[in-house]
Formats: structure tokens, C-alpha cells, sequence
């Protein structure tokens, strides 16, 4: 089975999780439940989406298949924001409590840090990727860092709250929000598209791109414009959840065993889709929401990478 | 013609490439032999852009490299590095497409189809064209990237150390190859080369560099010299006189 039969067959399984997980057991009011559920599952395909199609470009970029757009500091960035928030404002205050004025403002705050970040780094000679990355997660780590040191003066039912906001939750995804990461994703690949055809090149590595004609610093630079934008609208939406996109770029690239970035993309979309679509359908149904996703991605994922560690063994 | 006039380059204080002026005629092949640590790599690495030079000046046929547009420049060089760790499943065929992207941009023409089946060809590889670059040996690899910088069809090749990991067989053949691009296609190739009896064997000139200066440079048969490789190496090294080829012993 080649790597395009494999991603139209991720395609149907991600549409038929999707069609599973509005449809099932919908009874009582439809009128009521319908609307709620395509929103609710509208996010979680732009969150699953975002995060798999930010972390295949991340990878390409850094040529590292460790790396996740996590060490850019976003979700770290981004717990400091609602942890200050509180400590300031307290649990009750409008910019807590008005999810539109809190989406709004972690994702300029998101985009305006890694704006600041490049332009400083980029700036001058020293344009070295792993020196953005290594500054990316010294600032992340300051981030957490000071989240805790608020977290810890903060009233504990106060902290119960910015707690809560660590954790993924497609629970209460406002819909004004998911039409506007819709139209911030759209204005993203519409950018996009134009570098599209120099990923292939670039995850041959820095020398081979140059060699082949890429203007390196000023594709990779606005690639990176794009993974913050994209990761942002996602973490904005449902909270952190970087650790998805390592699972599911991995996966894909095991799966599809090809280099070709318009098939790797396609279905790490698709897998993500299908990671958060079935992740959710299952804390939904199974647990009835006694869990939470982050704890059923990370279990399956880890059990996934379990086998490849022992497949791998088996073949040396 | 390949310019270079008073490049510079330091990393911390220690310089690398110190003030090195030098001209390559078209259609030449031309070897750069010294020591480790001599600036071999880095003097090809900012003659192809891949390194940022301190100060001086590169002109390829009269057009300063870094006011080329890089896919222009594309067409006109190529180079092909040390260290080869691509880790992406990769055919060999399709390594050898990538050298078609600055025309096609990943479309592939029957044109590209075309020198790609040439370039494999060349580098007999055709017969395992289809298999993945991590099932080959380190020498079937290195022949692949040289196919790739074939493909790319270039005036200019810049080879960095092309013979690592290949036993004598397959460094010999790949010397032969690239005298046939100089000698059948007039292509201009630079090599930096470590084995200085290949460099005297097959080059027309060598340029000898050590501390990131140019100790000598001029005609193969010039600088394979007992006095210039003593200065060189700090060892006595013995010429010979193999038929037409000056043979360098130094065991």
C-alpha cells in the first residue's frame, strides 16, 4: 500500500470519527445538540489540525523529529498569562470570565512575544535556528517558573482555576472563537502556500536548501511566523496541547514512509484529527468526562511508541 | 571565472580564512590540498554562500554571489558538503530529483526525467535507483549526492572532501567522472581533497592552504613539490616520477 492510498484512507477515518461523534446517540432536543456538537467538533478538528500541521513544519525546519513548536515557549507563555491574569485580577474578573477578551488577548500576547523573539534573533549575524530554540526554552522554563511562583501566593481556590487552565478542554469552546480561528488559520495557509514548495528541500537540511537555491533565513524565518500563529490559535482555543503534535508527526512519518510534505502534512492533519475527534468521543462516552483527553492521547500514543521501540528491537 | 579577493573570516578571535585571493579559470578542475584545520571547507563553504565571509569580495563569472538571487545562483553552482546525514526516507531517485528544484521547483519536467536518468547513469546507479539511501553503504551514498550535484547541471561544482568513506575503486571512478564533466562538458570543478596523489593525479590546479593562508597555488605539477608540501605538512615527503604523474610518497 503506497504513502496516497494510506492518507485517503486516514481522510475517511477522520470523517467517519467526525460523523460518529456528532451523530451518536443524538436524541432529545436536536435543535439544541446538533449546533453545539459540529462547534465543539469544529474545534477539535482546527486544534488537531493546527497542532499536527505546526509541528510537521516545525520538524522540517529544525530537521529534528524530537522537537516540538513547545520550546518556541507558547504554552508556557500562555499559562503565565492566565495565571497572571488572576493573580491580578482574581478568578472573577472579565478578561477570566470573558472567554472571547481572553482569547484575544493570549493569542497577540502569543504572537507579539514570538514576533519580538525572531526579530531579535534574526536580526544581525547570529541567525542560528538552535540558538532561537535554546533561547525559546530558556524563556519557556523562566515562564513556568513564574507561573509557579504566583501559583504559590495566589488563594488556593484561585489556583484551582489557573490549574485548571494547563489542562486541554474542548469542554467549553465558545463558537465567535471558532470562527475566528478558523478565518486566523485560512489567512495563515493562504500564507503559507507560497513556501509550501520548499519544505521537501528544507528537510534535507540547511546546506543541501542553500545549495538548491532556497533563501534560507528569510523562508525559514517566515515559516516560523507561521508556526507561532498556528499554535497559538490552538493553544488559545483549548488550552496547552503541543504534546500531540510530537505523537502525531511521528506517527505519520512511521506510518506513510515517505519525505513528501504535501502527503505528510495531509495525514498528520488527519491523525491528529482523528487522535482528538476519537480521544474526545471516548472521555465523552466511555469515561464520561472522569478524565480528561490529555490523559487518553498520552496513554495511547505512549503505548504506540512501546511497539515501535520493540518492532525496532526486533529488527536489529 | 571564480573571483575571490582578500576573504575573510574569523570564529572568536581565530582566523580561518585569512586574505585569500585567488582566481579560477572556466573549465578547470581545481583541487585545494593542506593540513586539517587549514580552511579548506569553510574558504568553499563562503565561496557558495553557506557561510557568511567577515569581509572580501566573491565574483562568479563578474557577478557578486551574494547580489545573486539564490535560485539563480542555483543554476550556475553547486555544492556538496562533508557530512551527508539526511535521515528521510529517500530513494535514491528521488535524492537525485532534488538537484532538479531550482528549475522545477519540485515539478518535475520530462526534461528533469531526463538529466536525472543521466545523472544515475553517470554515477552507475541505475540499477538501484529505487532503493533507500539507508540500505545503500557509505560509498553508494556519497555517489548519489555527487549525482545530485550532476542533476543540478551546473557551470560550477564545488565538491567538499568527495572521497570520503570510498576505497580506491570507487575514488578513482569518481575522479575519472568528474574529469569527464571537465574534459566532455566544460564544467569548472573545485574539490577539497585530502589525498594529495588524487589531487596531483587528476587536478589541473592546486591551491595549498594552511592557517587559512594560501601557501602556493598554480599548476598540479607545480605545486606537487617537495619544498612546497614540506611547508605544508612539516614532513618530508618524496616525489616520484610515475610516468606522466607525479607521485607523492610519504609512508
Amino acid at each position: 500500500m503506497d504513502y496516497k492510498k494510506k492518507t485517503v484512507i486516514l481522510a475517511g477515518i477522520a470523517l467517519a470519527l467526525t460523523l460518529l461523534y456528532i451523530l451518536f446517540d443524538l436524541k432529545g432536543n436536536i435543535g439544541y445538540i446538533l449546533p453545539r456538537r459540529i462547534i465543539k467538533v469544529l474545534a477539535i478538528v482546527l486544534t488537531g489540525g493546527a497542532i499536527a500541521f505546526a509541528t510537521t513544519v516545525f520538524m522540517t525546519i529544525t530537521n529534528n523529529r524530537i522537537l516540538t513548536p513547545s520550546v518556541l515557549g507558547l504554552d508556557s507563555l500562555y499559562m503565565l498569562i492566565q495565571t497572571f491574569i488572576i493573580f491580578v485580577f482574581g478568578s472573577n474578573s472579565i478578561v477570566m470570565m470573558n472567554s472571547s477578551i481572553n482569547y484575544l488577548m493570549s493569542i497577540l500576547i502569543m504572537i507579539l512575544f514570538s514576533l519580538v523573539l525572531y526579530r531579535f534573533l534574526f536580526k544581525g549575524e547570529k541567525n542560528n535556528i538552535y540558538f532561537l530554540l535554546l533561547i525559546g526554552m530558556i524563556l519557556g522554563t523562566f515562564f513556568n517558573s513564574f507561573t509557579s511562583f504566583m501559583e504559590v501566593l495566589i488563594d488556593p481556590n484561585e489556583f484551582m482555576v489557573a490549574q485548571d487552565r494547563g489542562f486541554a478542554s474542548i469542554n467549553n469552546v465558545h463558537k465567535d472563537l471558532v470562527y475566528l480561528s478558523i478565518g486566523i488559520i485560512i489567512l495563515a495557509l493562504l500564507y503559507f502556500w507560497r513556501f509550501y514548495k520548499y519544505l521537501d528541500v528544507l528537510a534535507l537540511g540547511k546546506d543541501d536548501a542553500v545549495n538548491l537555491g532556497v533563501s534560507y533565513d528569510y523562508v525559514v524565518k517566515r515559516l516560523l511566523i507561521i508556526v507561532a500563529v498556528l499554535t497559538a490559535v490552538a493553544t488559545a482555543l483549548v488550552g496547552p496541547i503541543t504534546f500531540l503534535g510530537l505523537l502525531v508527526v511521528n506517527i505519520t512519518y512511521e506510518f506513510l514512509k515517505t519525505y513528501r510534505h504535501f502527503y505528510i502534512i495531509l495525514a498528520s492533519v488527519f491523525i491528529g484529527i482523528i487522535a482528538l475527534v476519537g480521544g474526545q468521543f471516548i472521555v465523552e462516552n466511555i469515561f464520561t468526562f472522569q478524565t480528561t483527553i490529555s490523559v487518553i492521547i498520552n496513554f495511547i500514543g505512549g503505548v504506540y511508541f512501546i511497539y515501535l521501540l520493540l518492532k525496532e528491537n526486533r529488527s536489529w | 571565472m571564480v573571483e575571490v579577493k582578500n576573504l575573510l573570516k574569523t570564529y572568536n578571535h581565530k582566523t580561518v580564512v585569512d586574505d585569500v585571493t585567488l582566481k579560477i579559470e572556466k573549465g578547470t578542475m581545481t583541487s585545494f590540498i593542506g593540513p586539517n584545520g587549514a580552511g579548506k571547507s569553510t574558504l568553499i563553504s563562503i565561496i557558495t554562500r553557506l557561510i557568511a565571509k567577515d569581509s572580501g569580495d566573491i565574483q562568479i563569472d563578474g557577478k557578486d554571489v551574494l547580489k545573486t538571487d539564490s535560485n539563480e545562483l542555483a543554476k550556475k553552482i553547486s555544492v556538496l558538503k562533508q557530512s551527508n546525514s539526511i535521515n528521510l526516507k529517500l530513494t535514491v531517485r528521488e535524492l537525485v530529483s532534488f538537484g532538479r528544484f531550482p528549475y522545477s521547483k519540485g515539478k518535475l519536467t520530462k526534461e528533469d526525467e531526463k538529466q536525472i536518468d543521466e545523472a544515475l547513469e553517470y554515477m552507475e546507479l541505475t540499477d538501484m535507483e529505487n532503493k533507500f539511501l539507508d540500505e545503500l553503504s557509505g560509498g553508494q551514498r556519497q555517489r548519489a549526492h555527487i549525482a545530485m550535484v550532476i542533476a543540478q547541471d551546473t557551470e560550477y561544482i564545488f565538491l567538499d572532501e568527495p572521497l570520503n568513506n570510498l576505497d580506491m575503486r570507487h575514488s578513482t571512478q569518481i575522479m575519472k567522472i568528474l574529469r569527464r564533466l571537465v574534459d566532455e562538458l566544460g564544467k569548472t570543478i573545485l574539490i577539497v581533497i585530502h589525498d594529495i596523489n588524487f589531487a596531483s593525479c587528476y587536478s589541473d590546479n592546486i591551491v595549498a592552504l594552511k592557517d587559512g593562508k594560501i601557501v602556493k597555488q598554480g599548476r598540479a605539477c607545480d605545486v606537487i613539490d617537495a619544498c612546497v608540501l614540506k611547508e605544508l605538512y612539516d614532513m618530508d615527503i618524496e616525489i616520484q616520477q610515475v610516468g606522466d604523474k607525479r607521485i607523492c610518497v610519504y609512508y
